[in-house]
């Protein structure tokens, strides 16, 4: 099957600026080398630490940042290519639901007015057809059409985000960018968000990457899973291999490091020493060298590329130690 | 008694004055807490967690909040019933606290060896030389690496990791009785957070401190705590040991709350439960249980009268009426 979404080698660095003239003194390597395949209908989890990249990517790959290096393709399209017209198309098919639902919706406009300004934008349709896709959309992510007129300050946090969730799907997009989606919900909440975003999938047959550092939520959501540490994937597979045979360190690290909710299961692990290197001043090696128990010279000193595990297509990890340590 | 708790807090009731009216934060809040245990508070936001932590620190807002009703009763005495001096007394040396956002907690404009020797300055009178190397072996303690130099650091050169251990070494510095942690690992990254857990247990360890631990999380409940108090709009709903709690949840909240965090084992294929609805809010409570407009089995009795927290069986109580019936 094609890919839906193809990307290559994406590098995105931000400048440092410094001194009197304000001339460029370094650069942020927040996203480097990435490289990822999207099928129609599935969800790929990006998980990470802060700082790991994984929003910076979201952002990349829907070109709300330039991407310094490396290609999008979109249905066979190059993404980084597109001029504005096209990029106008092109966002209607990709959007994107945000962390926090009390920054992301505009609080002087009422939910009709959040739900209509894409279409709007968009010129599809007139008034009256607008105004019955609003509500069409509104009844799928289980809001009421009678608080159309509210404004976002009515709604509880959960209902916030159904908003979210309603805005994004206005244009019918075929892939959307949950960046840490259900993060700042409470966890009874959380499970109604998620049981929504799948609900929708199922019938609207949508492609997610969905953007979370909590690893329990991206296990239930998930197809596939990539880990990213210091702007790099470090390992991507389907989502049980990640969970039942990690192969990174790092990825094994985090597992350990999850609280699981059962008193009888207690981790007495100390967890990884040390913290995530400077994104501005990464480590010449492995950027994980610096808190990986099992580096060796090796390590330190060249970048390990991401290859298959024993032949497997659909599990690949970067570590120059892989067949060592499993 | 084997061990007699350190803390108790009694029929405690906090409210708050806002433009709509007085809300009752908290009320009727009963629990204890023991040398070297840990009490976790579990509960969605507004639930009332902060609120009671404040209560016990006293640092609620005064003029806008008090406390109407209740004890708080450490070593014997209701320190509700003390001077503003005394309490003063208290914060750091008896009992301290950690929030949630160490960015916001420490002060931005002075060292973090500053921060560390005041509290040694102000408990302990000591000068300024003695509270320094007072501040360094802190630091230690907590697991700092480079110490000597992190002295002399701003709170914005150290990670948020680094940023809590700073707290931690500041709440710790006199040796309290009571540490209350107020969400004290959720701003930060898994790998960090299991760090800073495993700290928290060695110190507590070390020095028999007993811990409040608030958080909305039920798996850092499940590895910290030894009791489990679940607040639900204001009220604790459900309290117990933490096996009691995690295995045999009797309050269909809790039991809600459990189910809905996704385990390891599900796939999407299999929707989550859900509590559907809203938290009510504080202002608009219901008549009967606070839980009554989402609970599942609701009847007229949870709709008309507000259930009492009772024991079910030794160490585990519930304010349910259908758990109470079916128990009958």
């Amino acid at each position: 099957m094609k890919p839906i979404l193809e990307v290559n080698n994406l590098s995105m660095h931000f400048p440092i600026t410094g001194g009197l003239l304000r001339r460029q003194v370094g650069k942020v390597h927040a996203v480097t080398d990435v490289s990822l395949c999207l099928t129609r209908g599935e969800t790929l989890g990006v998980v990470g630490e802060s700082g790991c990249g994984k929003t910076t990517l979201g952002r990349a790959l829907i070109r709300l940042y330039e991407p310094t290096e490396g290609s999008v393709k979109f249905e066979g399209k190059e993404v980084t290519e597109f001029s504005d017209n096209d990029l106008k198309g092109f966002r209607k098919d990709m959007q994107m639901v945000f962390q926090d639902p009390y920054a992301s919706l505009n609080p002087r406009m009422t939910i009709q007015d959040i739900l209509e300004e894409p279409l709007s934008l968009h010129q599809i349709g007139t008034k009256a057809e607008r105004q019955e896709k609003v509500v069409s959309i509104m009844k799928l992510v289980g809001l009421r059409e009678e608080d159309i007129l509210k404004f976002p300050h009515e709604f509880s946090g959960g209902q916030r985000q159904r908003i979210g969730i309603a805005r994004a799907l206005m244009l019918n997009p075929k892939i959307i960018i949950c960046d840490e989606a259900v993060s700042a919900l409470d966890v009874s909440i959380q499970s109604q968000v998620l049981n929504l975003l799948n609900k929708l999938q199922k019938e609207l047959k949508l492609t997610y990457i969905f953007i979370s550092h909590d690893l329990t939520v991206v296990k239930y959501i998930s197809d596939r899973v990539a880990i990213m540490y210091l702007g790099r994937i470090i390992e991507l597979a389907s989502s049980e291999d990640i969970y039942e045979k990690p192969q990174h360190p790092y990825t094994k690290a985090l597992l350990s490091s999850m609280p699981i909710p059962d008193p009888r299961k207690r981790n007495n692990d100390l967890g990884l020493v040390g913290d995530v290197p400077s994104p501005a001043n990464p480590p010449p090696g492995c950027a994980f060298a610096t808190r990986c128990s099992w580096a060796k010279e090796i390590c330190s000193h060249d970048v390990p590329q991401i290859e298959e595990v024993n032949g497997q297509k659909d599990h690949i990890v970067a570590c120059h130690l892989k067949s060592e340590i499993n | 008694m084997v061990s007699d708790p350190l803390l108790y807090v009694e029929n405690l009731v906090t409210s708050f004055r806002t433009e709509y009216g007085t809300v009752t934060a908290i009320d009727d809040v009963n629990f204890s807490v023991k040398a070297g245990k840990t009490l976790a508070i579990v509960g969605e936001s507004g639930c009332g967690k902060s609120v009671t932590a404040l209560s016990i620190m006293g640092l609620l807002p005064q003029k806008i909040s008090s406390i109407d009703h209740g004890k708080i009763v450490y070593a014997g005495e209701d320190i509700l019933q003390k001077s503003s001096q005394e309490r003063q007394q208290m914060r750091g040396n008896e009992i301290s606290m950690i929030f949630q956002e160490p960015m916001t907690a420490l002060n931005p404009v002075y060292t973090v060896g500053q921060q560390i020797s005041e509290v040694f300055k102000i408990h302990r009178n000591y000068s300024n030389k003695k509270a320094r190397q007072e501040a360094l072996r802190m630091l230690i303690e907590v697991g700092i690496p480079d110490p000597e130099k992190r002295l002399d650091e701003y709170p914005f050169q150290l990670s948020g990791g680094m940023r809590q251990r700073v707290m931690i070494a500041i709440a710790l510095a006199c040796e309290p009785k009571i540490l209350i942690a107020d969400e004290p690992t959720t701003a930060l990254d898994v790998t960090v957070q299991a760090q800073i857990l495993s700290l928290m247990k060695k110190l507590q360890q070390e020095h028999g401190t007993a811990i409040i631990f608030i958080t909305h999380d039920l798996g850092v409940v499940a590895q910290v705590a030894d009791e489990v108090v679940v607040m639900y709009a204001g009220k604790v709903i459900e309290q117990g040991d933490v096996y009691q709690i995690f295995e045999d949840p009797k309050h269909p909240y809790t039991k809600g709350l459990m189910s809905s965090l996704p385990s390891i084992n599900d796939t999407k294929d299999k929707p989550l439960n859900t509590i559907e609805g809203n938290v009510p809010s504080l202002s608009h409570l219901p008549i009967g249980c606070r839980f009554s407009t989402r609970c599942d089995i609701a009847n007229h009795k949870c709709v008309e009268t507000s259930p009492h927290l009772k024991p079910m069986n030794i160490g585990h109580h519930v304010s349910c009426h259908s758990a109470h019936a079916e128990e009958a």
